[in-house]
């Protein structure tokens, strides 16, 4: 299967595909995409091959993160003279793990020291992958990081709000389990009454009403109730046991569904589309041991091009090259310094770049100043135990609730052990929660989250040891989580953006349509590396 | 906590815990005032919306920060004299400046620009009115 041109006896995927496109047109090429499995994915189209002769041009990459890396991993390779400067003492940028013995500085000089237990981390940024996300994964096979799934559904997981079910939350496959039953029967019953005929034909109304039994777990008469076939989806008032059960007998006992109409009051129905949607499918991944490893794994093969402690106060350009000064951070008043390439691969967040004085034309630089910032909080708490695990048979996943808080997720690797364990215990984006989170001091923020998990989980306040909190808008090397693209927004600049002006070409994932995403920094790095690599061969 | 209570079960915690056992263990109690309630903010006076906003990048002295790119003070802020400057920053953001006055009404928003424009060192005696903001919203 190596190459189906010549021979005519093995046809390659893309062959086969570039056939169907050439004889039936693209409606037909894009069904046979989706159903060889490449219409849902991100777009990636596997390693970048750049050919050709560069002459010695040189690249100098502003940013370590995974966008600044990729470039520099790729430019180097095609025989580029590469430099890279960061404003960290670190690189991986947003691709950032905080572990026991870390000490994490915010903006307005509130520092933080982890104390996790050794083996115990926090991402404060991306923490998942999905599985569409291929050029991510790409590089995570080529660099040797290992990965473990995430778990985004547990259906043991819980649902909460404070008002509904008087506070108590509710297991996600209940939840899950009974809306889906009520909303069966009740299409079952309107469908036996004829009510749809208009829209269903006969033949495919028995098939409907089969399908909505077997969708909904109703019974023989198309109803959901309190019986075993529910009770196999949602759950047992009393699970099967062995033998005699200790006396009460091992007989699986069902459970009284919850009522569709206080369903639909406790609006816990909202959180089911956090499964639904295609970017929280199964399969997620992680990196065994935090999210770091995929900047380290960069840094392993690209460190040695990176300037740290470089902060970028002027990208300047003219026919000859660009020249870029930085000063050290830690001592602004040190004579700044000058940095002098050929072209300039710049991968600084527009929260920053729009900042800097910058020699890009008008429409660029209105590109540059039209995207704000988000504004997320992530809050790491260590316990003494894994007691929603132990008390609660919750493993891994994640419980939404309504609180400010959000989300709790639970740790998705040491699963069944003894001992300590740090949970996510709030993950808040946008909305006024996140910017009253932000504002407060960091252990005002972790004594909160405290305070509200205990809603969720009553054994909070008794098994709590120590928790880091990050508010992006406080982080000094991104102000912000990430670019919080408008549709009209995208309409006016995306395309400015996303030009080589000059000698300068921008990348991350504020230049993609994967705001936030890791993947969205690495297509947009490989698509900005391409052009400009076809920029430099042709003059 | 005390290693040999660290497999102790939840109920036989609560049993055990002395009111010293319960604050030791216990995280810092919680000072400030209530969050909001939705994705609007619920704060209805200047102070307590700068408190819940505004601080979170420009401080809680009004001083701003520095970092690879810097939140601008708004003591002294000479931009402040023209009420509309602020109004319209707030309502409409700049830059990477989100447009937190999205998630508040017109009188949030006069109100926390009011704050601003009196306080920090900042003494701009005309007051910005809710029909100001309305006008000024994109």
């Amino acid at each position: 299967m190596r190459d189906g041109s010549g021979s005519g006896t093995a046809v390659s995927r893309r062959d086969l595909l570039s056939l169907i496109g050439t004889v039936a047109g693209s409606a037909a090429m894009y069904q046979a995409t989706a159903s060889l499995g490449f219409a849902a994915d991100s777009g990636y189209r596997g390693p970048i091959a750049l050919s050709g002769d560069v002459r010695g041009a040189s690249v100098l990459i502003l940013g370590a993160g995974l966008a600044g890396m990729t470039a520099a991993f790729e430019l180097r390779k095609a025989g580029y003279n590469v430099a890279v400067l960061e404003f960290n003492l670190r690189a991986g940028g947003r691709n950032w793990t905080l572990r026991g013995g870390d000490t994490y500085t915010e903006l307005g000089g509130f520092t933080q020291a982890c104390e996790f237990e050794a083996g115990q981390y926090f991402n404060p940024g991306p923490w998942r992958i999905p599985y569409h996300h291929r050029a991510l994964l790409d590089y995570c096979k080529r660099l040797n990081v290992a990965l473990e799934p995430f778990v985004e559904l547990n259906h043991n997981a819980y649902l909460h709000a404070a008002d509904a079910f008087g506070g108590r939350p509710q297991r996600i496959r209940e939840i899950k389990a009974d809306f889906q039953g009520h909303v069966a029967e009740l299409l079952a019953k309107t469908t036996a009454q004829g009510k749809l005929d208009e829209a269903v034909s006969v033949e495919d109304k028995e098939r409907l009403l089969q399908a909505l039994r077997s969708w909904g777990a109703l019974d023989q008469d198309y109803a959901y109730k309190k019986n075993l076939i529910s009770a196999r989806v949602r759950g047992y008032a009393k699970g099967p046991g062995g033998g005699l059960d200790g006396g009460v007998g091992a007989a699986p006992v069902a459970g009284e569904p919850i009522e569709l109409a206080d369903i639909l009051k406790s609006e816990l129905w909202e959180y089911l589309r956090n499964f639904s949607q295609l970017d929280f499918q199964t399969t997620l991944f992680q990196p065994t041991g935090g999210m770091d490893m995929i900047g380290k794994a960069f840094a392993n093969e690209v460190g040695d091009l990176i300037r740290y402690d470089a902060k970028v106060t002027r990208i300047a350009q003219d026919d000859g090259g660009v020249t870029v000064t930085y000063v050290d951070p830690k001592a602004p008043a040190s004579p700044p310094q000058l940095a002098k390439a050929d072209w300039c691969f710049c991968t600084i967040p527009l929260s920053i770049l729009s900042q800097i004085p910058i020699d890009v034309g008008p429409r660029m630089k209105a590109a540059i100043d039209a995207v704000p910032y988000a504004s997320a909080v992530k809050i790491g708490l260590q316990f003494t135990r894994r007691f929603w695990e132990e008390d609660e048979a919750i493993y891994g996943g994640i419980s939404y609730t309504d609180l400010p808080i959000r989300q709790i997720a639970y740790p998705n690797s040491g699963l069944n052990r003894r001992g300590r364990g740090v949970l996510l215990g709030a993950y808040i984006f946008e909305g006024s929660n996140a910017y009253e989170f932000a504002a407060m001091p960091p252990a005002e923020r972790v004594a909160r989250a405290v305070a509200l998990g205990a809603q969720v989980h009553p054994q909070y306040p008794a098994e709590f040891e120590n928790g880091v909190a990050v508010a992006w808008q406080r982080v000094p090397f991104s102000l912000g989580c990430a670019g919080y693209w408008t549709e009209k927004a995208r309409a006016e600049h995306y395309g400015d953006l996303c030009q080589i002006d000059g000698r300068i070409v921008l990348a991350g994932e504020h230049a993609s349509y994967l705001p936030a995403w890791q993947e969205g920094a690495i297509l947009s790095s490989l698509d900005a590396v391409t052009r400009l690599h076809h920029r430099v061969v042709k003059t | 906590m005390a290693p040999c209570l660290k497999h102790m079960t939840v109920a036989a915690l609560l049993a055990l815990a002395s009111p010293a056992t319960a604050a030791e263990n216990a995280a810092p109690h919680p000072s400030g005032p209530p969050l909001s309630t939705g994705f609007k903010f619920t704060e209805d006076n200047g102070a307590d919306l700068y408190t819940a906003v505004c601080q979170g990048c420009h401080m809680p002295d009004g001083k701003g920060a520095i970092g690879a790119g810097a939140y601008p003070p708004l003591a002294g802020d000479p931009n402040l004299a023209a009420a509309g400057n602020p109004v319209s920053v707030v309502v409409n953001g700049l830059r990477a400046m989100p447009p937190v006055g999205f998630m508040m009404s017109d009188e949030q928003v006069a109100a926390v620009v009011n704050y601003v424009r009196t306080h920090f060192g900042n003494n701009y005696p005309d007051a910005v009115k809710p029909e100001d903001v309305k006008v000024l919203r994109h």
